[in-house]
Parts: structure tokens; C-alpha cells; sequence
């Protein structure tokens, strides 16, 4: 079948299954992921869904849930003597309370942009003398790979590799924002590579707890309509289950390897998430096995790190990320705040809510 | 960060690889598809392989972020 040709089925598909969806309030789906949301944008799918269909951006960037504190740490960090910084670079403008990492590399922190913790390991080989810090920011896609390097570390007895651990489990944040109740959300369309390893059934509870549809999707736009058709077939049939319409990639039980190197070096444990404050069991602290690894706990930061209080810019990104209101909807946006001098990290972000949106339109 | 992109295996020496990622090569994490082998499809995330793709899989997901213009790096 030709792609248009599919795009119409999809079109048709779902303004059958709009017409039979209960009640006339508008239906919400929430979005988890930051490529999601870019595509969702770039491609104007929002366009093609039917009236009764609103698609809403959640918290699935990972630069833009990264607490304040933790930026504030990672800047702290970045200033002590001896210490170099490893990061991804896409955490380089997210401005903590005064600083940003890129500004206070400027002004003389020592910051290392890396692609990946492979390197970061090698710049601790590189520099025995120096204490190397990787910035440990990013969802269940991106803690393998800081998992596997501490497997790594241990066992070449690499003492000057150390991580600030701020990855972030998505369930409970899902659930948190289910249990929270102020903002409207019908169904989830889950994120595609997040899936990938944490598998399918990882959003059963989710379903079966909160009575909402959890569809799995990949990127293109055939797969997102798929994902949306799926979901409004679901509500209008009064169901709520997980489907997986991204089986090329997403496995119900996820990826192994994955899951079994994240249980040796990490435990569940309470995490900060801007826009969303305090959430139970979904960060990933380190097992008594890796504590020596835990930057906090070598350099002396307090971590936790404390909470900081309202953005004294007005920048709303935390209401952004709970899906509470639409980037336009900030008075920053596009006026005081644009890519080029962004204000708060979903405009930093590529993958951010407010980026998206500036650089594609409303659509 | 978020951002996976395919890559094909081009060389592979225990747990890391060389990767062709759109011409570029890049060395990748392998441990987590220890099934994978050379000239096999993968999706690369912040420098390491999460799962093997079909190549018609791999030709979709490049199409697509060719199209969203945001190769400015695979962190």
C-alpha cells in the first residue's frame, strides 16, 4: 500500500472510531517522548486527528524534567579543582539558578561534551590524576549505557570514574501524573524507544490501575496515526489495555541485557522532576555495590539536591511538562524566550515541548 | 538525548563495534545485543546499540530524521 494511501486509511480509521467515543468532551493523549513530540510537530500531524482528538506533550524530554538543583550540582561540580565534568551535550545551555554549564565553562569550569560513557571512560584512563564526573541525566534508553560503564570501572579498578546519578524511571512518573489528577489525560501513546528496553508490559499497571489505553508507537507518521488510531479505537470501546503497533522494534518483555545490567547497579529511589516535584521509586540511585562510584557522595554535594523554589523568570516549563498548558501559553514564549536565548530547557532542548513548537508552529 | 539513529555493524571486537551511522563511523556499545553481527542494522542511543533493526526498519527511521534535520550529534 501506497504511504498516503495508508495515512487515509489511518484518517478514516480514526474519525469512525471519534464518532463513537463516549460523552463530547474532547479527549486528551499524552505524549511521553521528546521524538514523539518532535515528530508530532515537524510532520503537522496534529492536522490530520479528528476534532475530538487533542494531543498533549508530557514529560518525555529528559533535559527538560532534570530538576534546577541538579543542574545547580552538575555547575558546582564543574567548579571544584581536579574535577572534569563528562556530559551530553544537549545539557550544556539548560541554565541552572545562575549558571549554565556552557557559561561556566566560559568562565573556567572544566566540561567534557561526550557522545557517549564510552568516552567518558576514556578521558578517566586519560587523566588518572583528575576526578571525572559523568553527568548521569536521561531515561531508561540512556542508563544502560552509564550502567555498563560502571560495570566497566569496577572491574579495570578505574577509582577516578565517578557518575552524578539522575537517571529517571517513566512509569511512576505516569502514574504520578494519573494520581495527581489536574490534568486531563485519557491515554497514553508510549514512548518507542523507551519501550524498546523496558518492554511493552511495563505499562500494564498503568492500564489496569488508572483504566486508561497505553499504545506503543514508533516515529513515522504512519506509526503515531497507528498509535492514535489504536488508542481511540480503545476509548470508544470503552477499553483500556496496552497494544504495541512499534513491533518491529518493541518486545512485550523488553530488552534483557538492558534490564538485567540496570538491576546490578542501580536501586528505585525518590526523584525530583521539574514540573512534577517529588516522585516515589522513580530515579535511579546507586547499589551499595557502586556507592563508590556515587559523585554526591565522593565530592560531598548534598543529594538529593535541595529543591529550589518558583522560577523567578516566570519561565513555566514545569506547567509545560505536566501538560498543564501549551508552550504558547507561557508569556515568555517566543518573545523573552526563543532558541537562540532560551529562558528554560524546554526551549534549550531539541526535543523540548517549547522548540518543537517554535521551530514547527502550532500545528 | 532521547535521539536513537541507525547505525550498521562494521566491525565488531567483544562488547564495542565500529558503526556506520549515514556515513559516518563511530564506535558503539554492543553489549546489549550480544546477538547482533557484522553487517547487521541496529538502533544506536547516546553511543550504544538498544535493539537490531530489519533494514527496511533501519531505511524508515533514517528517512525520518533526515527529515527532521537534528543529526548534530547521537548524545
Amino acid at each position: 500500500m501506497m504511504e498516503n494511501d495508508l495515512i487515509e486509511k489511518l484518517k478514516r480509521e480514526m474519525a469512525a472510531a471519534a464518532e463513537a467515543l463516549p460523552g463530547s468532551e474532547r479527549v486528551a493523549i499524552m505524549e511521553i517522548c521528546g521524538t514523539h513530540t518532535m515528530a508530532i510537530r515537524r510532520m503537522g500531524l496534529r492536522a490530520l486527528l479528528p476534532q475530538r482528538v487533542r494531543l498533549v506533550s508530557g514529560p518525555g524530554c529528559p533535559v527538560c524534567v532534570t530538576s534546577q538543583g541538579t543542574i545547580d550540582a552538575l555547575v558546582d561540580l564543574a567548579s571544584r579543582p581536579g574535577v572534569v565534568l563528562a556530559t551530553f551535550g544537549d545539557m550544556m545551555r539548560v541554565p541552572g539558578t545562575r549558571w549554565s554549564l556552557e557559561r561556566r565553562k566560559a568562565a573556567g569550569g572544566r566540561v567534557a561534551v561526550v557522545y557517549s560513557t564510552l568516552e567518558a571512560l576514556d578521558l578517566a584512563r586519560q587523566r588518572p590524576a583528575e576526578t571525572i564526573v559523568f553527568a548521569a541525566v536521561g531515561f531508561e534508553t540512556t542508563a544502560p549505557g552509564t550502567a555498563l560503564a560502571l560495570e566497566i570501572a569496577r572491574r579495570e579498578g578505574l577509582r577516578n570514574f565517578t557518575v552524578l546519578p539522575a537517571h529517571k524511571w517513566v512509569v511512576p512518573a505516569m502514574d504520578a501524573l494519573l494520581a495527581g489528577g489536574q490534568v486531563r489525560i485519557d491515554a497514553f501513546l508510549c514512548p518507542g524507544h523507551v519501550s524498546v528496553i523496558i518492554g511493552s508490559r511495563a505499562y500494564e499497571p498503568i492500564a489496569a490501575r488508572y483504566r486508561r489505553p497505553c499504545v506503543v508507537a514508533g516515529f513515522t507518521a504512519e506509526q503515531v496515526l497507528a498509535g492514535v488510531a489504536a488508542i481511540l479505537g480503545q476509548l470508544s470501546a470503552r477499553q483500556a489495555r496496552v497494544q504495541n503497533v512499534y513491533q518491529e522494534a518493541v518486545r512485550p518483555e523488553g530488552n534483557a541485557e538492558a534490564l538485567g545490567v540496570l538491576e546490578r547497579v542501580f536501586e528505585p529511589v525518590e526523584a525530583v522532576w521539574r514540573g512534577l516535584g517529588r516522585i516515589p521509586a522513580s530515579g535511579m540511585g546507586l547499589t551499595t555495590e557502586y556507592a563508590e562510584f556515587d559523585a554526591a557522595r565522593r565530592l560531598g554535594i548534598p543529594w538529593p539536591p535541595p529543591e529550589t523554589g518558583a522560577d523567578e523568570h516566570g519561565c513555566r516549563c514545569g506547567d509545560v511538562i505536566r501538560g498543564a498548558i501549551e508552550p504558547h501559553e507561557c508569556p515568555l514564549f517566543a518573545a523573552a524566550c526563543t532558541p537562540l536565548h532560551p529562558v528554560g530547557p524546554c526551549m534549550v532542548s531539541r526535543e523540548g515541548s517549547c522548540q518543537a513548537q517554535y521551530k514547527y508552529g502550532a500545528i | 538525548m532521547c535521539l536513537a539513529v541507525p547505525g550498521q555493524i562494521v566491525s565488531k571486537e567483544d562488547a564495542v563495534g565500529v558503526v556506520a551511522i549515514r556515513g559516518n563511523r563511530l564506535r558503539a556499545g554492543l553489549a546489549l545485543v550480544p546477538e547482533a553481527q557484522v553487517g547487521d542494522w541496529v538502533l544506536i542511543h547516546a553511543g550504544f546499540a538498544i535493539t537490531i533493526l530489519t533494514p527496511q526498519d533501519a531505511a524508515e527511521t533514517n528517512a525520518l530524521f533526515k527529515q527532521m534535520e537534528e543529526l548534530e550529534g547521537i548524545g
